[in-house]
This record gives C-alpha cells, sequence and structure tokens, in this order.
C-alpha cells in the first residue's frame, strides 16, 4: 500500500543507473548485433551525469527530480535513446509535478505521460521492435495488478511484463531505427532500448520494495 | 582493438583537440563539440550547420571553412550530436539571415537536431530551416523503415549549398537548393570489413574471410545481403546497377563520388572508380566532376560507396566555385 517517497524515486534512479552501468556491454552488444554498438555506452554516460547532478544537488521535488534527469540525459546521451530516455522523464515530471509523495495511481498516470512522450518523439508503433513494446504492456501490467494501488506490488507486477515483454521483441522485425535497416535480419535479436527499458522498470520495482520505501 | 587512442572514453574530446591544433583556421569549441571558422562568414549571409556523429571524418568538421559550412556539430563516436550542443551551433551563426541545418536521416539524429532547431528558435529566435539527406538506394524506401539513410549525397550537398550561402543567396533559395541535390543524389555502398568502435573494443558484425556486405551505412550497421567477394569488375557493378536501377541518371552531366569508407587505399579506390567509369560510360552516364578518395568514412571499415548527383549548368557552377576547408579545397 501506500504512496512512493521522493527518496524512494531519487534510489529509483541510482538503481537504474547501477543496472546500467553493469549491464553496459551486453547493451552495446545487443546494439552491434542490429544496430550501431553505442547503445549501454550511451546510456551509461547520461545516466552517469544524472547521479552526478542529484548528488550535486539534491533534487527538491518530483518535478525537479525527473526534469532535471530528463534534461540531463537529453544533454549528454545524444542518438535516439536521448530524446526518447529524456522526454520520457520530462513528461513524467510534467505529470507529477511538485510532490514530495506520489501514489501508485498517481505514478502510473505520470508513467502513461511519459510513454505517449516517447510515442510523439519516436513516432514508433507498437511491434516497430522499440523500447514502447517494453513500456506498454509494463504499464498495462501495472494497471491490472491485484492491488493496482500498492505501490510496490503494481512496479513488481510492472516490472515482471517488463522483462517478459523484452523477451518477447526477438522475432520481431524492426521498423524504427537502424535495425529496420536489416529488415527480416533483426528477427532473432533483443532489441536494445527494449532491454534498457526493462532495466528501468526492475530499478522501479526494486526501488519501492526496499523498507521504507513507500509511506502508509 | 588496436587504434591510435588514449581511452575509449576520451576519443571524441581528444581527436577534437588536434583537429584544433593542426587548423588554425579552425575555432574548435571543446565543450560544446562544435568546429566553427576562425573567421566568421560575414554578416546577413545564411549560415550551414550539419553535424553527427563522430567517426565520419572529414565530414563535417573536415568540411568548415570558406565556400562550405560554417559550424559542425560532433556527436560522439557513430552518435548524433545532443540538442545543446546543436542550439549553440545555430546561435553563433545565425547572424540574420537564417540558418540552413543539414541532417543525415538517422533517427536520433532527425530527432535531435529537431530538438535542436526548436531550442534555437526559443534561445536565440534564429530562423532554421532543415534538409534531411536520405540518398541510400540500399534500403526500401518504405513508410514500414526509418527510410533511406543519408550517405555519400551530404558532402555532395554541403559543398554546393556552402557555394549558394556564400554567393548571399537567401535561406528559401539556399534551402530549397539543398532539397533539389538531395531528390538528385543517389548513394550504394558495400563493406569488405566491420568498423571498430571505440568504446565496444570489437568489430560491430563478424564477416568471414572472403565474405562482403553489400549495402551497408556509413556506421557499420549491416547491409542488404552477404555474399562472397568477387574482383572489382563485379563489385562495381553492385554499386552501380542499384543506383541506375533507382534513378535516371542519362539525361545529363553528374557528379560522381567514390568514397573510402576508411580502411581502403587510394589504390583500390582508383581501381574500383576506373570499373564504375567504364560501367557509367557504357550505360550513357556523362560524368562531368568526380571525386575519389576517403571523404564520409566509417572509421577503420575497408569498403567503399558510389554516389551519383543529376547537376546542371547552375549546380556545376556551384560546384566549381572556391573551397577552402580541410576536407575539400580548390579554386581559391
Amino acid at each position: 500500500m501506500g504512496a512512493a517517497t521522493l527518496n524512494s524515486l531519487v534510489a529509483w534512479l541510482h538503481g537504474f543507473a547501477a543496472l546500467v552501468a553493469a549491464n553496459r556491454d551486453h547493451l552495446t552488444e545487443l546494439d552491434s548485433a542490429i544496430g550501431d554498438a553505442d547503445h549501454g555506452s550511451n546510456l551509461d554516460r547520461g545516466m552517469t551525469a544524472v547521479v552526478a547532478a542529484l548528488d550535486a544537488q539534491p533534487a527538491t521535488d518530483t518535478a525537479d527530480l525527473f526534469k532535471r534527469t530528463g534534461m540531463a540525459l537529453i544533454s549528454n546521451v545524444g542518438g535516439a535513446s536521448g530524446p526518447l530516455f529524456g522526454t520520457f522523464f520530462l513528461r513524467l515530471g510534467g505529470a507529477l509535478g511538485a510532490s514530495s509523495s506520489v501514489s501508485s495511481l498517481e505514478l502510473a498516470s505520470a508513467l502513461r505521460a511519459g510513454v505517449s512522450g516517447v510515442t510523439v518523439r519516436g513516432k514508433a508503433e507498437l511491434g516497430d521492435k522499440t523500447m514502447l513494446d517494453v513500456l506498454v504492456p509494463a504499464l498495462d501490467a501495472w494497471d491490472a495488478a491485484p492491488d493496482p494501488g500498492d505501490v510496490a506490488g503494481a512496479a513488481r507486477a510492472a516490472a515482471e511484463a517488463a522483462a517478459a515483454a523484452r523477451d518477447a521483441t526477438a522475432p520481431l522485425v524492426a521498423h524504427k531505427g537502424r535495425a529496420s535497416y536489416l529488415g527480416e535480419r533483426s528477427a532473432g535479436h533483443l532489441d536494445p532500448g527494449a532491454a534498457s527499458t526493462a532495466l528501468l522498470f526492475r530499478a522501479l520495482a526494486e526501488a519501492l520494495e526496499a523498507p521504507g520505501a513507500a509511506e502508509q | 582493438m588496436k587504434k591510435l587512442i588514449n581511452r575509449p572514453e576520451s576519443v571524441l574530446a581528444d581527436s577534437l583537440r588536434g583537429l584544433a591544433a593542426a587548423h588554425p583556421e579552425l575555432r574548435v569549441d571543446l565543450e560544446r563539440r562544435v568546429v566553427y571558422r576562425a573567421e566568421p562568414k560575414a554578416a546577413g549571409k545564411v549560415g550551414l550547420v550539419s553535424g553527427g556523429g563522430t567517426g565520419h571524418e572529414p565530414l563535417h568538421g573536415g568540411y568548415v571553412g570558406p565556400g562550405m559550412l560554417d559550424a559542425a556539430v560532433a556527436g560522439e563516436v557513430f552518435t548524433s550530436p545532443t540538442p545543446d550542443q546543436i542550439a549553440a551551433a545555430l546561435g553563433a551563426v545565425g547572424t540574420g539571415a537564417g540558418v540552413l541545418q543539414i541532417v543525415k536521416n538517422y533517427t536520433g539524429d532527425v530527432m535531435n537536431f529537431e530538438m535542436a532547431a526548436e531550442l534555437a528558435a526559443a534561445e536565440s529566435g534564429v530562423e532554421v530551416e532543415t534538409v534531411i539527406v536520405a540518398d541510400d538506394v540500399a534500403v526500401e524506401d518504405s513508410t514500414f523503415t526509418a527510410g533511406r539513410r543519408g550517405v555519400g549525397t551530404t558532402v555532395l550537398l554541403e559543398k554546393i549549398v556552402g557555394a549558394a550561402a556564400e554567393e548571399g543567396q537567401d535561406l528559401a533559395s539556399v534551402a530549397g537548393l539543398a532539397r533539389r541535390v538531395v531528390n538528385n543524389g543517389r548513394s550504394m555502398g558495400l563493406a569488405l570489413t566491420s568498423s571498430t568502435v571505440p568504446a565496444a573494443g570489437k568489430p560491430t558484425f563478424q564477416l568471414e574471410e572472403g565474405e562482403i556486405e553489400v549495402g551497408i551505412g556509413i556506421h557499420g550497421e549491416p547491409g542488404r545481403e552477404r555474399r562472397p567477394i568477387a574482383p572489382a569488375s563485379e563489385l562495381a557493378r553492385l554499386l552501380v546497377d542499384p543506383v541506375l536501377a533507382d534513378l535516371d541518371f542519362t539525361a545529363g552531366p553528374v557528379i560522381a563520388l567514390l568514397n573510402g569508407m576508411g580502411a581502403t587505399p587510394l589504390i583500390e579506390l582508383h581501381l574500383m572508380y576506373g570499373e564504375v567509369a567504364a560501367l557509367l560510360d557504357a550505360a550513357g552516364v556523362q560524368v562531368a566532376r568526380r571525386l575519389v578518395g576517403n571523404y564520409i568514412t566509417s572509421l577503420d571499415m575497408a569498403g567503399c560507396s558510389l554516389t551519383l548527383l543529376r547537376v546542371d549548368d547552375e549546380l556545376l557552377r556551384l560546384w566549381d566555385a572556391p573551397v577552402v576547408t580541410p576536407g575539400l579545397r580548390w579554386g581559391a
């Protein structure tokens, strides 16, 4: 039950940065297979900048936290991931406003706003073999969780759906990004953006399950 | 991986520092990673900004100078620059006549340049026009892909449009000219080896000895098909045929660019050009100007690409106009 605290959302970003760093070479390897071999190093550079910015100046509220996260990603990542992940966080912060704690339903609806930002920016559709193929099923699972008001439980359901959705991108033929140039040959490989997006939800679930993450 | 680098993370910064040292006629903003002319073009003329991932040298930093670009924005290796970098360049070269930004059709480049144009308009009020180069015939031009990649035509466009901006044409006519070049240019490439991105540390894709990749872009992203190596005369057909099949190049003069991907020596590029020239001649294509060498590369990839551009008297005049840059220099 309860609401996610600002501290737990800060912990989410730290956790995501750590997961990206640990999976940096794996993400780049996935990108080598169907893209241009830079996804892991790019996202790692961006999340390192996010953590440095948050360490230098702690976030005052959720709007501040996610706005600065989005801007740091946009101005440090480049490529397609910078605008896509950056827009996601900017919209997320915009939807949450300047809060210090967020209910499960508020968080789900703000995450949806982030997803619609990604959709507009990337002009991708479901099934195009992109990060969207993980974002949408993860949030559907959040809404369908046994108790959608339990923020940690809903995030766990979303993380599990995200992992399954990531694996489900393997057989797809890419229609967007560099992988689309491979056409049929892109089938059989995991999408690197789907893989990093699954890490995003794993980090969220882990941060919200930590003791003291949610206010009763 | 065996490269002349310090650390994979500092390749871009270290390379820009070296570019600045080698070319005092350029001014390099090491923080924003933008290459400018040390002596800016006269105020009141349209500014030209291009950019993209590093690793395609001399594109784009090597094409900054009189007769070509005003600024080139450098992203990380094979990664587009970020909107704030690009917006800084747009603001700096906008002197009232507006700026044309030249973008290659890759998802990340298109998104970052699009955001940059919005940012620059909001921050410095500069009027920005965008042209997207999409000339690679290896990619099916369908709604189910990101569309054709921007490759070799970019070089020819930067030269021609650079001359038009230099002689004082306004933003609408410079942008119109740029679109005319895009519509009349086509390219096709092939790789003998993959390139190695420093941060990745190993080749992006594996080619067996005796195998080539046909239809590559400029990032080592795999192409249309994989097939056995063949004599140059046959490989030349793999470049010429799809380009000619896509657009009629027999109606007037063309500019031909036989471009090396970075690791192919000039002896092979000249040899390939000989084969390509013979095929073009046989097909009734009249080559008015030609360029053979490394102009839009892919790090240490071996291979080459062919670009053909249909031109008329005006485009030829602009092509022949003086240019003084590290990568192209004539007539001055």
